[in-house]
């Protein structure tokens, strides 16, 4: 394989690129190119053993840790991810890659169609967990590391761990699975079609042909983040926050201003979203979680595997507020590994922070995953 | 014996029970104190259960594979004889039911390890007799209303259980509110006085896998010919 990799200093991050690839998806389409944009953090050991992969979330990227020239703002995961911090990049080389279809660097529809001045947009193919995992996997392949460490996630990064630990079990250690699922669940799809359908509802979208016109359909997507917004916490942390609560007055306007600190908290999230994240990447990622289903599956994939995964461990983690990724959804993925008796760990966390809680403060979080991987590196490295 | 001491002993006498390289499970590990001896000891691949959340999360970030559940409601996804040892170690009391807990141990493991407080002892009988009061002891140190011990019983009551299910009592090992440790089967008289904590490496009878037939695929399960 011959990957070149280039330095983009504008977006302070790597770029892998993968010509005449033919990278083949899921939905039978095939790419003959693509980038990836990635960042690494730390060094890798001598053995190559030390080597970790971050899988971001439905709107992350790969500023894990550190700057992010995107925003102007510290890596969404930097409390996590960074010298003595749990993912320690003292010991670990830690390594982010922006997923296939995003839009921070890594060919997504907002990228230019190979050979051609014009974006992909709406004529991107249709991209799945399983053929982010595949493009992740060309990358490690290209940075030659053999074997990762780890795999961790939460939400849609935790999709992307489970699904490397089915189609490259032979490639890694362990993985580290926060808030997620077999499968996406038919409540998470309606709320995604809804987000979808605020921006596609969008005069500007034009069928995913608003740049064409350097628009940016920014109502339908501030309106999809919204609603995503409001899965992502719980009733209790909502009302722990915000309450009813007036914004920037003392009584109610009988109007239809942001009266409520909550309605203003919300428009300002849609508002500062719109600013970062392209809306076709929204539509195309959402649907990839939406494919994501191993219900029926996952238990024979492991057992079956023609790779072997008999080494293969798994740190389960889920949040007793999350109701996204309920705890069950988490438990079922236990059941299905404990009656093959695979080495799992689970750990139900109790906070009312809901979904959003694997990215804020939780220090159970931190001493487990810390723990984890601390203790594991030493059991291999005895 | 102080509490931490009597945890202790009955670790090293479980320790003894296990042979060399096997799979073990642990139920009510607490922070993977009886799992981390077992693996640097005997060799063993261990997984473990605990119900308290921070004893979980703890064993957890020492690198113990533990899941955070309820034993009485997460056994069943085990299946047959998956490991070689289940381990039960000072819960048996504090199961809602004792029986059926008895039961999936032995459908989970080859072998079980119990361990138990012995509510025959002399000192718990001499104080329900004397006080009229339910006893509290060092191994039973908790008030009557706020006590995870639901289900008291003595080493006899054990025995016709066993008896009752047709598990076979491979070894016993009583040991005397001193600590001194004894061979339950052998010690004739006086056993369920004495012996202030019991610990027992349990089987089936007549432990044959009979290989069960289905249309998708053959399947072994543990089995017990009644006598």
């Amino acid at each position: 394989m011959n990957t070149k990799f280039i330095t983009d200093t504008k977006l302070e991050s790597e770029i892998a690129y993968f010509d005449n690839i033919s990278l083949k998806l899921e939905s039978g389409d095939i790419i003959d190119s693509f980038k990836l944009a990635f960042k690494t953090f730390g060094k890798l050991n001598t053995d190559k053993s030390n080597a970790i992969l971050v899988c971001h979330a439905l709107t992350g990227d790969q500023y894990v840790s550190g700057n992010n020239p995107i925003t102007g703002r510290e890596g969404w995961w930097s409390r996590m991810v960074g010298p003595n911090k749990p993912i320690d990049t003292n010991k670990f080389f830690v390594i982010c890659s922006n997923v296939l279809g995003g839009c921070a660097g890594s060919t997504g529809p907002k990228e230019l169609q190979n050979g051609s001045d014009v974006a992909y947009g709406g004529n991107f193919p249709s991209v799945t967990i399983k053929d982010m995992v595949k493009a992740q996997s060309l990358l490690i392949e290209s940075l030659n590391i053999d074997k990762l460490f780890s795999v961790i996630g939460g939400s849609m990064g935790a999709m992307q761990a489970l699904q490397w630990s089915i189609d490259f079990p032979d490639k890694i250690l362990n993985i580290i699975h926060i808030a997620g699922a077999l499968k996406h669940s038919a409540q998470n799809i309606a709320f995604h079609e809804v987000g979808r359908q605020a921006i596609m509802s969008d005069p500007i979208w034009k069928n995913g042909k608003y740049f064409e016109n350097n628009e940016v359909p920014e109502r339908g997507l501030s309106v999809a983040r919204m609603i995503a917004h409001i899965t992502y916490l719980s009733e209790d942390a909502m009302h722990r926050k915000f309450g009813r609560k007036l914004q920037s007055r003392d009584i109610i306007s009988f109007g239809f201003d942001a009266d409520f600190q909550v309605e203003s908290y919300l428009r300002y999230q849609g508002k500062s979203f719109v600013e970062r994240f392209d809306a076709n990447s929204y539509l195309y990622l959402t649907r990839a979680m939406d494919y994501f289903d191993h219900d029926e599956t996952f238990r024979k994939n492991v057992e079956f595997s023609h790779n072997p995964n008999n080494h293969l461990k798994y740190l389960i983690v889920s949040f007793t507020s999350d109701w996204l990724f309920p705890t069950l959804e988490s438990k079922m993925i236990v059941n299905q590994l404990n009656s093959l008796s695979r080495a799992v760990s689970f750990l139900e966390i109790d906070t009312d922070k809901g979904h959003d809680s694997f990215l804020l403060e939780e220090p159970q979080l931190d001493s487990v995953i810390k723990g984890f991987l601390t203790n594991n590196f030493a059991k291999i490295n005895e | 014996m102080s509490k931490i001491n009597s945890i202790r002993k009955d670790w090293s006498l479980i320790e003894t029970l296990i042979t060399q390289d096997r799979k073990i499970l642990d139920i009510g590990c607490g922070d993977g104190g009886l799992m981390e001896k077992l693996e640097n000891n005997r060799n063993a691949i261990t997984h473990g259960i605990e119900l308290n959340r921070d004893l979980a999360a703890n064993a957890i970030a020492r690198g113990f594979n533990v899941i955070h559940g309820n034993a009485e409601l997460d056994l069943s996804q085990y299946s047959n004889n998956s490991f070689d040892y289940v381990i039960l170690s000072q819960t048996l009391q504090a199961m809602m039911k004792p029986k059926d807990i008895l039961s999936e141990l032995l459908r989970i493991g080859s072998k079980a390890v119990v361990s138990f407080p012995n509510f025959g002892h002399w000192k718990i009988r001499l104080q329900l007799l004397i006080s009229g009061k339910m006893p509290v002891t060092e191994s039973l140190p908790y008030t009557w209303y706020d006590t995870p011990n639901i289900h008291f019983f003595t080493i006899k009551d054990f025995l016709n259980l066993c008896n009752e299910m047709n598990i076979v009592i491979e070894k016993s090992i009583g040991l005397t509110s001193k600590g001194r440790q004894f061979d339950i089967s052998e010690s004739v008289t006086g056993v369920n006085f004495f012996t202030h904590e019991a610990i027992f490496l349990l089987s089936y009878k007549n432990f044959e896998p009979i290989k069960i037939k289905t249309s998708k695929k053959v399947f072994s399960k543990n089995s017990v010919i009644a006598n």
